[in-house]
């Protein structure tokens, strides 16, 4: 992302358009394939940080590993004030819990860390929801999972500022889809990628040709850890994303230089439903007259 | 603000308020919202927790089935809990093989006396906000776990919420009528919420 950071030559730091410079004055080193063109190993979701913005996370939990940071957004009652302070209250429901063990379960050598958004006293999902998520994206974390969403729509502008700075900073944003037909934020977005379920029993994940909402994931009867060191099953698409936050940590463990479009192309690319054919015999490259060019 | 107040019903005498018509049609709207949807799921019991904000707290308002005769009036903080998630959120949720653990939703369990092997809760949404929680424990094993079901349980939530929100609105038919103090007391407290929302600030 082009910025205007300081020592830049001025009129060079932002990219609006390039001016007098040329291909070789914005290299962009990708990351390379495979040895040999060789398969590449499987991906473990090593080395990449991966940030669960909801009621916390159990610590200690077998299928959950460790936790490499709990953090708690607290609001004053009485100032208004919000703050993001280190905890060690775990989790207030389980709901935290059961998306970092599919995190785990799908990218097992990833890190995990954990910001409580929900649980210190009732806040609906308004100003506590928006500064955890602010603050993990501030933290520059690969992958933020939100299985959660707003109705209030005056947080969307702001939301919506978040989401793409969260793109252009390399902070990919897996977002829940609500679960009821209601407008919400911040999965509408096209910077982050959206998830709602579907109903295979296979871990799988589908590209959905119809958006807004841009993927699927098993959300239907899903095991999944629970308070307690125990195990429980749950359904919604609160946990069809983190399964799709897991795939995003593998991929990136494999490539860590990708983008976040990158990615969501690497999902497109993978997902169960998508399938190259062959090309129309009536290719839009074909039959435009573009003469005139 | 058109969240109800949460305290009318209880029995403990530092909430308890003299009934009026209104308390009574709530109280008999969400005694057959719990009925139907038990009998809905065919569901060992059912509850409609409403929340009061200001205490922080989720109170059992009616329940059908398992705790019938006890719980009404029982509280717990509005942040912990699959109910309280469900509140926080504004998503319904579903699970199962609860029994199997331990620690599941300790401070509701402990006020109950009853841990279920399924639940399923969903929020009471009116206007974009979250009036309470109906749950309902124990659907039976064909009525569990699905999307379906919890669309089902979501919509049959929303409908519940919007009859609140009606029999909220009612009042102001018979707002000609002189208020006696703790009535007064209401109204004027439904007043500041209202400018609290209206600002911004509730």
């Amino acid at each position: 992302m082009g910025t205007s950071g300081g020592g830049t030559v001025p009129g060079q730091g932002l990219t609006w358009s390039l001016r007098g410079r040329g291909p070789d004055d914005v290299p962009v080193p990708a990351d390379e394939g495979p040895p040999g063109g060789l398969p590449a190993r499987q991906a473990t979701g090593r080395g990449v940080r991966v940030c669960v913005v909801d009621s916390g996370v159990e610590r200690d939990h077998p299928l959950v590993g460790p936790v490499e940071s709990s953090w708690v957004v607290v609001k004053d009652p009485a100032s208004g004030s919000i703050t993001v302070e280190p905890t060690v209250t775990g989790d207030t429901c389980g709901h935290g819990t059961a998306c970092a063990g599919i995190i785990r379960r799908t990218a097992p050598d990833c890190e995990i860390h954990s910001v409580r958004v929900l649980g210190e006293r009732f806040s609906g999902t308004g100003d506590v929801l928006m500064a955890g998520l602010r603050w993990a994206v501030e933290q520059r974390f690969d992958v933020v999972n939100l299985s959660l969403s707003t109705t209030r729509s005056r947080f969307a502008p702001e939301l919506h500022g978040l989401a793409d700075r969260a793109y252009f900073g390399r902070t990919v944003i897996v977002a829940s889809a609500h679960n009821t037909p209601v407008e919400s934020f911040p999965w509408r977005f096209a910077s982050v990628i959206s998830v709602g379920s579907h109903q295979e029993d296979a871990e799988l994940h589908l590209y959905n040709p119809d958006p807004p909402v841009e993927f699927f994931g098993p959300g239907q009867n899903v095991s999944v850890p629970w308070l307690g060191g125990r195990t429980i099953r749950t359904t919604g698409n609160s946990f069809a994303t983190p399964y799709v936050a897991g795939l995003c940590a593998r991929v990136l463990s494999g490539h860590p230089s990708m983008t976040v479009f990158q990615l969501k192309n690497a999902l497109y690319l993978s997902a169960a439903n998508v399938h190259a054919g062959p090309r129309p015999s009536t290719a839009a490259g074909d039959t435009s007259d573009d003469s005139e060019n | 603000m058109t969240t109800p107040r949460t305290d009318a019903t209880l029995p403990p005498a530092p909430f308890a308020v003299p009934a009026a018509p209104g308390d009574d049609a709530r109280r008999e709207l969400l005694q057959s919202v719990v009925d139907v949807a038990r009998a809905i799921f065919g569901a060992a019991a059912s509850s409609v927790f409403l929340l009061d904000e200001e205490a922080d707290e989720l109170v059992f308002q009616a329940v059908s089935g398992e705790g019938e005769e006890f719980l009404v009036g029982r509280r717990f903080p509005a942040g912990r809990g699959i109910a309280g998630w469900v509140a926080s959120s504004g998503e319904p949720m579903v699970v199962d093989d609860l029994s199997q653990d331990s620690s599941f939703d300790r401070s509701l369990a402990e006020s109950t006396a009853y841990v279920p092997d399924a639940l399923m809760a969903a929020p009471l949404i009116s206007d974009a906000r979250v009036l309470g929680v109906l749950e309902v424990l124990d659907p039976s094993p064909q009525a569990r776990s699905g999307v379906r079901e919890l669309d089902l349980l979501a919509m049959f939530a929303r409908q519940a919420a919007a009859a609140l929100r009606v029999l909220a609105t009612q009042p102001a038919v018979s707002a000609a009528r002189p208020l006696d103090g703790e009535r007064r007391e209401d109204a004027l407290q439904l007043l500041g919420s209202l400018e609290r929302l209206l600002r911004g600030t509730g």
